[in-house]
């Protein structure tokens, strides 16, 4: 049977069909194993140097977090989002708290490899106070952002949240990592170590 | 009745159920809240992904809304305040997606559907109707036999 044009033309809407399910069928098997989530929320700024935000004040006796604080950076810094209102961020803290201790440990001959910051999001000091002295004081800079403004800049929907932040002379500090849920132990050694490893 | 009436034209103007949570929330200049409403109508909710900024409670919400307030007080365009929002949350935070590569199916979707819906009726019309078939010897015994009897 030769082929004419009309068997083109019945195959257009047939083979469109085919493109359809292939594509359906890639993204519900992406959902199953979790590497497609329609829900995930974007991180755009992924990449980007760090944003613009308002300085904020600290607890007393502690160093609070202003923009500059990331132009002068000379390690990496693990920027952790959080809230003493938050249950997930009850959860999280153990390993926060492990995380601080093992950084604080002596290494020989360097300094700690990753400096480990806090923004206490929409919280009240007392209460943040309280939460800091239970999980020993891991953060060496807290940013207090009582009115969610400086989250905001950071594109942060909810505690608790993480940014990896690379030193970045030219642009005074680089995003390379933006996490929108729990550090654990698996985030770290998945989306933080490889970083640190690169790092000079 | 006259009441009856009333209750139905209420109905017919009362806007989409907002959770502007407090009046002092609201723009003094009823124009530029409508705006402000509309914008938000369009940005995501991201803690309660199927609300808009505009219906939802959640303490994000509400700081966008005033985010939005401000920057058109400050004399920003609608376009201006959307990018604002996409660079911060990317395009997840608009309801109503922008034209692109990713997106380009779900637009023209409807162009598409009207355009091979004109293509088959285009071809359906034009086909004449087969003729029928001839009656069988048998069909014409008894088309006969029945128009005899009348």
């Amino acid at each position: 049977m030769p082929l004419t044009r009309r068997h083109l033309l019945a195959a257009l809407p047939v083979l469109g069909a085919a493109g359809l399910g292939l594509g359906f069928i890639r993204m519900l098997h992406g959902l199953d194993r979790g590497q497609f989530d329609p829900r995930a929320i974007n991180t755009p700024l992924t990449g980007q140097p760090v944003p613009d935000f308002p300085a904020l004040s600290s607890l007393p006796g502690q160093a609070g977090l202003t923009r500059e604080d990331f132009r002068t950076m000379t390690q990496p810094v693990l920027l952790s989002v959080w809230a003493s209102w938050c249950l997930p961020c009850v959860e999280e803290i153990p390993f926060i708290s492990q995380l601080a201790a093992s950084l604080a440990a002596p290494q020989e001959g360097r300094d700690a490899p990753l400096a480990l910051w806090g923004l206490c999001y929409r919280d009240q000091p007392a209460s943040a106070a309280r939460w800091l002295e239970r999980a020993g004081q891991p953060f060496t800079r807290l940013g207090l952002d009582q009115d969610g403004q400086a989250a905001i800049e950071w594109g942060v929907t909810g505690v608790p949240e993480a940014f990896l932040i690379m030193p970045d002379p030219q642009v005074g500090g680089r995003i390379v990592w933006h996490g929108t849920d729990a550090l654990t132990d698996a985030a770290y050694q998945t989306h933080v170590v490889p970083y640190l490893k690169a790092a000079p | 009745m006259r009441l009856a009436v009333a209750l139905l034209l209420l109905l017919l103007v009362s806007p989409a159920c907002l959770a502007v949570d407090t009046p002092d929330e609201m723009l003094p200049d009823p124009t530029l809240e409508r705006e402000a409403q509309q914008i938000g109508q369009q940005l995501r909710c991201l803690v309660c992904q199927n609300e808009s900024i505009e219906e939802s409670s959640a303490p994000l919400a509400r700081d966008l809304r005033h985010a939005v307030r401000q920057q058109l007080q400050q004399g920003r365009t609608a376009k201006e305040i959307r990018a604002w929002m996409v660079q911060r949350y990317g395009e997840f935070i608009r309801l109503r997606p922008a034209f692109s590569p990713a997106t380009a199916l779900l637009w023209l979707m409807p162009l598409l559907g009207l355009m091979v819906a004109l293509f088959l009726t285009c071809r359906l019309w034009h086909r004449p109707a087969p003729p029928p078939a001839p009656l069988t010897p048998e069909e014409r015994r008894t088309l006969d036999s029945l128009l005899k009897k009348d």
